[in-house]
């Protein structure tokens, strides 16, 4: 699979980068050679080998179901950008 | 030519849990925003979610009452796309290893059982809400509480089997009643706790093929998502008719004007780029579990019904009723374990019972009349102390009052007279008094004998017992 500028394009809008023109062709090469590398895996038979996701033996860790302390609102908001009364201030969500 | 609908909802439910999914902030609703967030659920960065072990086992108890295989192992997934209720930038989810799959549910539709499929359950974090009109205003903002931010969610997908809205009504329904009798969810769908959202289509009636679907969102309410079913199979089926073609898209529901209306968004193009969350090890959910949750199950709502019906001898009505809710059901039990009367108290239980808690707005479980104390009534009625009538006036002011049937029938003077002496002097009077009726009613005016009973029980203010009159007037009209 090779990438095209149109792939890049479409994920760099997927995640909100604007690229220049400069950086759209590089990244076009980079991700080219990164998915070239990867896609060396699949000159090996891997029929009936389940994706491995993780490879640390699976064995779920818990917690109980107890309610710990919060932080205090100001401190949650102090990050943000913008906040009122409380809220996190974004601009206007027109649905 | 006909066409038929095909319909599949996808529900949320809120899981009951008292902490988050991943982190140990607060569940609870209604409190001032941005109060119960931590680092965990606010997406900031160095922290790793760690899974409440409660969800896992309410999600469980959803899957094993809907028939629903409980797979061992499933995965986290990230779904990714930009909101700002949504802090991370993805949403914690399952997408191609769900916690349950294949189940089903079958729903009573005017005598008629049908059975839904359900693709699958799985787990999910909620998002944080945008305020709109609770919180300040302003034309040119929006204002985000992230408190219901990483909420346990489970997502029940069914089948596309229904084909008419009285259908996903009647497995929306069955879907919430089972939630709440597992008791792992508040099923309140006007505070979001139970979201639904229907993927309508149409084809020619008999065609196995599917048509393209819309999904239809924004029903919160069981007669909004009937409203917006029955509004887009007509939609679909006049476009179809005029020669036009259905588009694949997400419509919401204007429910002022009971409406469909196309929602033409950026984010329209799905690309959510779901990839195995890396922080979490794949979930792993032991047969010891399932068999600890399956042994705890309770009697499901449709079990119920049907064992009340055979073994209480009462109509599917009342069982339907009576079932509708855990609590309501066990009270009850309760009344016809000590009456052992079920049909008189069902009857008591529907009429008088849910007639004042409803006046109320209050929950059978928040009732002052305990099981026994409706028992203590019937009972009383039956031995002939109190007549009908009468018992109706003591059940309100027990329930008014929280007093005893026994303090207040004493107190008030209620005993049902049934003393033949002294109702016959009282016949006696009312026939004396009224020689015109006697006369219509000895020629043949044998409507009249009403009139003669109700003088009665003015007479003594509804406390005499219905039977001795009865006798008493009959002997001495001569009817």
């Amino acid at each position: 699979m090779s990438i095209t500028e149109k792939d890049v394009l479409h994920v760099a809008e997927l995640a909100r980068l604007e690229l220049t023109a400069r950086e759209k062709e590089i990244y076009t090469v980079q991700l080219k050679r990164i998915l070239g590398y990867v896609e060396k895996l699949s000159e090996l038979g891997t029929d009936g080998v389940r994706p491995t996701t993780h490879t640390v033996p699976p064995r779920t860790a818990y917690r109980e179901d107890r309610v710990l302390p919060s932080l205090p609102s100001e401190e949650a908001l102090s990050n943000a950008p913008s906040s009122d009364r409380g809220c996190f201030k974004v601009p206007k969500i027109i649905e | 030519m006909k066409y038929e609908a095909v319909i599949g909802l996808e529900v949320h439910a809120q899981l009951l849990t008292d902490s988050k999914l991943f982190c140990g902030c607060s569940t609870k609703f209604g409190a001032e925003p941005n109060t119960q967030v931590d680092p965990i659920c606010l997406g900031l960065p160095g922290v790793l979610p760690v899974l409440n072990r409660r969800a896992v086992e309410y999600a469980v108890r959803m899957a094993l009452a809907t028939s629903c295989k409980v797979n061992r192992q499933s995965v986290f997934a990230r779904k990714n796309y930009f909101y700002p209720d949504l802090p991370k930038g993805y949403q914690i989810s399952q997408y191609t290893e769900p916690l349950a799959e294949r189940g089903w549910l079958d729903i009573d539709l005017d005598g008629e059982r049908k059975r839904i499929g359900i693709t699958r359950i799985h787990m999910e974090e909620d998002a944080g809400k945008l305020l709109h009109g609770e919180g300040p205003e302003d034309e040119a903002f929006s204002f985000v509480d992230l408190n219901r931010t990483g909420v346990p969610l489970i997502e029940i997908v069914s089948e596309p089997d229904m084909r008419a809205s009285d259908e996903a009504q009647a497995y929306l329904k069955a879907l919430r009643d089972i939630l709440v009798y597992l008791e792992i969810s508040s099923g309140n769908m006007e505070e979001g706790s139970f979201r639904c959202d229907a993927n309508v289509s149409i084809r020619p009636a008999g065609s196995s093929k599917l048509g393209t679907k819309a999904e239809l969102k924004n029903m919160n309410s069981f007669k909004f998502v009937k409203e917006a079913i029955d509004y887009e199979i007509a939609r679909q089926t006049d476009l179809v008719e005029s020669g036009g073609k259905v588009v694949q898209e997400t419509r919401l529901f204007d429910s002022a004007r009971g409406v469909t209306v196309s929602m033409r968004s950026k984010e329209e193009a799905h690309d959510y780029r779901y990839f195995p969350e890396p922080d979490l090890l794949p979930l792993i959910v032991e047969e010891e579990m399932v068999e600890e949750v399956r042994s705890a199950l309770p009697e499901l709502p449709q079990a119920k019904r049907e064992r009340f019906i055979s073994e209480y001898g009462i109509p599917a009505y009342d069982a339907g009723v009576l079932t509708s809710s855990k609590d309501l059901a066990a009270y009850y039990e309760e009344v016809v374990n000590e009456t052992d009367e079920p049909k008189a108290s069902s009857n008591w239980i529907m009429g008088e019972l849910l007639r004042l808690l409803k006046e109320d707005n209050r929950d059978v479980k928040d009732c002052p009349v305990s099981p026994k104390g409706l028992a203590n009534v019937m009972k009383m009625v039956k031995a002939g102390e109190i007549s009908g009538k009468i018992a109706k006036e003591v059940f309100e002011e027990m329930y008014r009052t929280g007093k005893s049937a026994g303090e207040i029938v004493k107190a008030k003077g209620l005993t049902q007279i049934s003393g033949e002496e002294e109702l016959a002097r009282i016949v006696d009077g009312i026939i004396a008094a009224n020689p015109e009726n006697v006369e219509r009613y000895k020629s043949g005016k044998t409507a009249l004998f009403g009139f003669f009973v109700g003088e009665a029980m003015k007479a003594t203010r509804g406390k005499a017992n219905p039977q001795v009159i009865n006798k008493l007037l009959k002997e001495k009209l001569g009817g």
